[in-house]
């Protein structure tokens, strides 16, 4: 593996991956090398690498998911590792069993990694600081979801060579997002200039203390952009009425057919889904030659085998 | 007898090195006294002052005495140099009738330590909907209503509420915050609250009650205290309400005037609380708004939880901090050492100005007034460690801070109740 190789004097030290707020470029950029040398393992016949062999992993996933916990638990499979699936559904206010003692029971079981959703922001932190095992996060209330900015970033790193100087815009429910918090720590940091695009009422607070810019018109970024990130809406994080109807959303921040005609012609279209279609974005834009959509999915699974190789390296040298 | 310390007594405009005599449970004399005393304190190097008095704590009793009790929470607040405490009535059951006022006096007279008083809740089951019984509550003893935990939401119960306690002169405290604004909101909505993916609470949730309130006051003629406040906006709703001669006063905490939403980056939920840490501009607000005079109680809002409740997710973990065994300390940090206030500023703002408020004929060492009198060393350096707090709880931030200023006697009634060492 080539690129392992020029990165030979960099040492990962991160026996957890919490968020990317808190990693540098060089760091990213080296799980991102990483998962390059393990994107093949998917395209060989036997798709396996004895990487975490003897290693439990534990998804542990207390809001619902399918693509993301079932690519890390593919994921975690090529590498060989056990894989013991954990889903519970959270309540906002903790009875029964807590986070800590689901967790520490788990330890209890001998576990390596543990792969962990929850609603709530902080919760991968909060599990780091208390069990001995690694922590990967996998999207913690609307914080932070670094596989999935990694995906993307790597994505558009494979497709446009680098991010240094390319636009790239995040529209919809910026405030709501953690796929966009993640993004642009991950974007800005590898150089991108990153544009955050949605109704005011969807911005989180203080939003220009962000290394971005901001706009509240589609219409006026869309032709000045190299990659565009669809974000969902996400109808079961909205409070109130952040906006009027669906279909002034639409008419406002949807990617139509009628918009991509003004935007480049090489944009790439990238949504983290599932898509509502027809919302953020038409069928035919989803589908078009622009979007990369599925290339994201498919990057996700190297992603992820590289995050869990480089922590369980990280907590080996620890001990 | 207490002899050769610096007397500081607000009140009497009192700062010099005296004596204070203490006959009866009453004080008989301040001044340079040649009579002879049955016992005598050396307080030379010390600052000897009205007994301190916080008019914000919760004791959790009755309902969740397994956070703190009304002896526990005594106990750390008269080793904290305060002889009177005022509790609030969020406790379960709310104090919304007489009995459970008595109820309250009963525990703390039993616990033997500071004097126990409680506010009433305004509203039955801090429901805010239908009044509780103020009269009979004042009558038992209920030194100002509240329904603190929660703001009171209805304008309209909040006038009526305001009209009807102008009938027995007491105060009437609000927790500002408006629900629609603050929302599920879990700290200071901000650049903090954005980066850690959190619900914020906007500083628009204390400033749009505050302001509602104020306008409210202006129609009924009662006495109306803003607790905890915690924004720049609110210190200048004050300060407007104060230049209007409006009846309004304030209070403030250690923990507004010492730390900041980026405490919370790390996810300690010893840093959540009501209303939430703000920013620097907020507490430089603050700061001088005590400068200026704006404010006229600093109050701990001791609010222990047990530890099992705070190892929780930041998002559902309970608001609080205890801070009666740290509260002297920190306040000679944030305001003292800083030079925003002198020893008599700082003690004005912990024994007379309160006592006004609440309506109690403490905090001042005048001739006949009950023997409570706190007895401090100014220059004695600790480290804070909450494993020595008498408080049942101890969700306290300030583990392992470094502080200036600690209380050597605590005396109630005439009765010492806590010494340094003890």
């Amino acid at each position: 593996m080539a690129l392992m190789r020029k990165a030979k004097h960099f040492k990962w030290q991160h026996k957890h991956l919490l968020g990317l707020r808190e990693l540098n470029s060089e760091e990213i950029t080296y799980i991102l090398d990483t998962a390059k040398g393990f994107e093949q393992i998917s395209t060989r016949s036997v798709k396996k690498a004895p990487t975490l062999r003897g290693k439990v992993v534990v998804n542990l996933f207390f809001e619902d998911s399918t693509r993301t916990r079932n690519s890390f638990t593919l994921a975690a499979s090529r590498l060989s590792a056990d894989v013991i699936e954990f889903t519970k559904k959270a309540s906002a206010v903790s009875k029964g069993e807590t986070l800590l003692d689901t967790a520490k029971n788990l330890e209890a079981m001998g576990i390596d990694i543990v792969v962990i959703r929850h609603s709530a922001g902080g919760a991968p932190k909060f599990l780091s600081r208390n069990i001995k095992a690694c922590v990967v996060n996998a999207g913690d209330g609307y914080c932070e979801h670094p596989t999935q900015a990694l995906l993307d970033v790597y994505t558009i790193r494979k497709l446009k060579g680098t991010l240094e100087g390319l636009k790239i815009a995040i529209v919809g429910d910026i405030a709501h997002s953690r796929v966009a918090r993640s993004d642009l720590w991950a974007m800005s940091k590898l150089g991108a200039d990153v544009i955050l695009v949605g109704p005011p009422t969807l911005m989180p607070a203080e939003v220009g203390r962000l290394p971005v810019d901001v706009s509240y018109s589609l219409d006026e970024v869309i032709e000045k952009v190299d990659v565009i990130n669809m974000l969902r809406i996400q109808f079961e994080r909205l409070g109130g009425n952040p906006f009027p109807s669906v279909r002034e959303y639409s008419h406002y921040f949807g990617l139509t057919v009628e918009r991509m005609k003004r935007a480049k012609s090489d944009i790439m279209v990238m949504h983290p889904g599932p898509i509502n279609r027809g919302l953020e974005m038409e069928s035919e834009v989803a589908d078009g030659e622009n979007s990369v959509i599925l290339d994201q999915v498919k990057n996700g699974l190297a992603v992820r085998m590289a995050v869990m190789f480089l922590v369980n390296q990280a907590a080996a040298q620890k001990i | 007898m207490i002899k050769n310390g610096r007397v500081i007594d607000p009140a009497n405009g009192l700062d010099k090195k005296c004596d204070v005599l203490i006959v009866d449970e009453k004080i008989a004399d301040v001044g340079e006294i040649e009579k002879k005393a049955e016992k005598v304190i050396d307080a030379t190097g010390k600052i000897v002052t009205p007994g301190l008095i916080d008019m914000h704590v919760h004791f959790r009793e009755p309902g969740d005495e397994e956070e703190e009790t009304i002896a526990s929470g005594s106990a750390a607040a008269v080793a904290a140099g305060f002889t009177s405490v005022v509790c609030m009535p969020n406790t379960n059951p709310t104090i919304d009738n007489e009995t459970d006022v008595e109820y309250i006096h009963r525990k703390g007279r039993k616990a033997r330590k500071t004097h126990v008083y409680t506010m009433g809740a305004i509203t039955k089951q801090l429901q805010g909907v239908e009044l509780a019984e103020m009269g009979f509550m004042a009558e038992a003893g209920a030194v100002g209503f509240t329904d603190d935990g929660n703001g009171l939401q209805d304008p309209a119960v909040m006038l009526r509420a305001l009209k009807y306690a102008a009938m027995f002169d007491v105060v009437i405290a609000q927790h500002c915050q408006d629900n629609s604004f603050a929302g599920n909101g879990v700290m200071n909505a901000g650049y903090y609250s954005t980066i850690l993916g959190l619900p914020g609470i906007s500083t628009l949730a204390e400033e749009a009650m505050l302001w509602r309130d104020i306008q409210l006051v202006k129609k009924a003629n009662v006495r109306y205290h803003a607790q905890h406040i915690s924004t720049a906006g609110s210190v200048e709703l004050i300060r407007a309400a104060k230049k209007a001669s409006l009846p309004v006063t304030c209070e403030v905490t250690p923990h507004h005037l010492l730390l900041t939403d980026q405490c919370c980056a790390e996810y300690d939920t010893n840093y959540k609380v009501n209303p939430p840490l703000r920013s620097a501009e907020d507490i430089d607000a603050l700061k001088q708004a005590i400068a200026d005079g704006l404010v006229d109680a600093l109050v701990t809002d001791h609010a222990p939880h047990l530890q099992s409740e705070k190892e929780l997710e930041f998002l559902a973990a309970p608001f609080g901090i205890v801070g009666l065994e740290c509260a002297l300390g920190l306040y000679v940090k944030a305001l003292v050492e800083p030079g925003i206030l002198s020893w008599p500023g700082l003690i004005s703002l912990m024994t007379e100005r309160p006592a006004k408020i609440i309506g109690v004929d403490k905090g001042t060492l005048g001739k006949g007034k009950q023997g409570d009198v706190t007895i401090i060393d100014p220059d004695a350096e600790y480290e804070i460690d909450v494993n020595k707090f008498r408080s049942k709880s101890k969700n306290c931030p300030y583990h392992g801070w470094k502080v200036t200023g600690r209380v050597e006697k605590t005396i109630v009634g005439g009765e010492i109740r806590f010494s340094a060492g003890d």
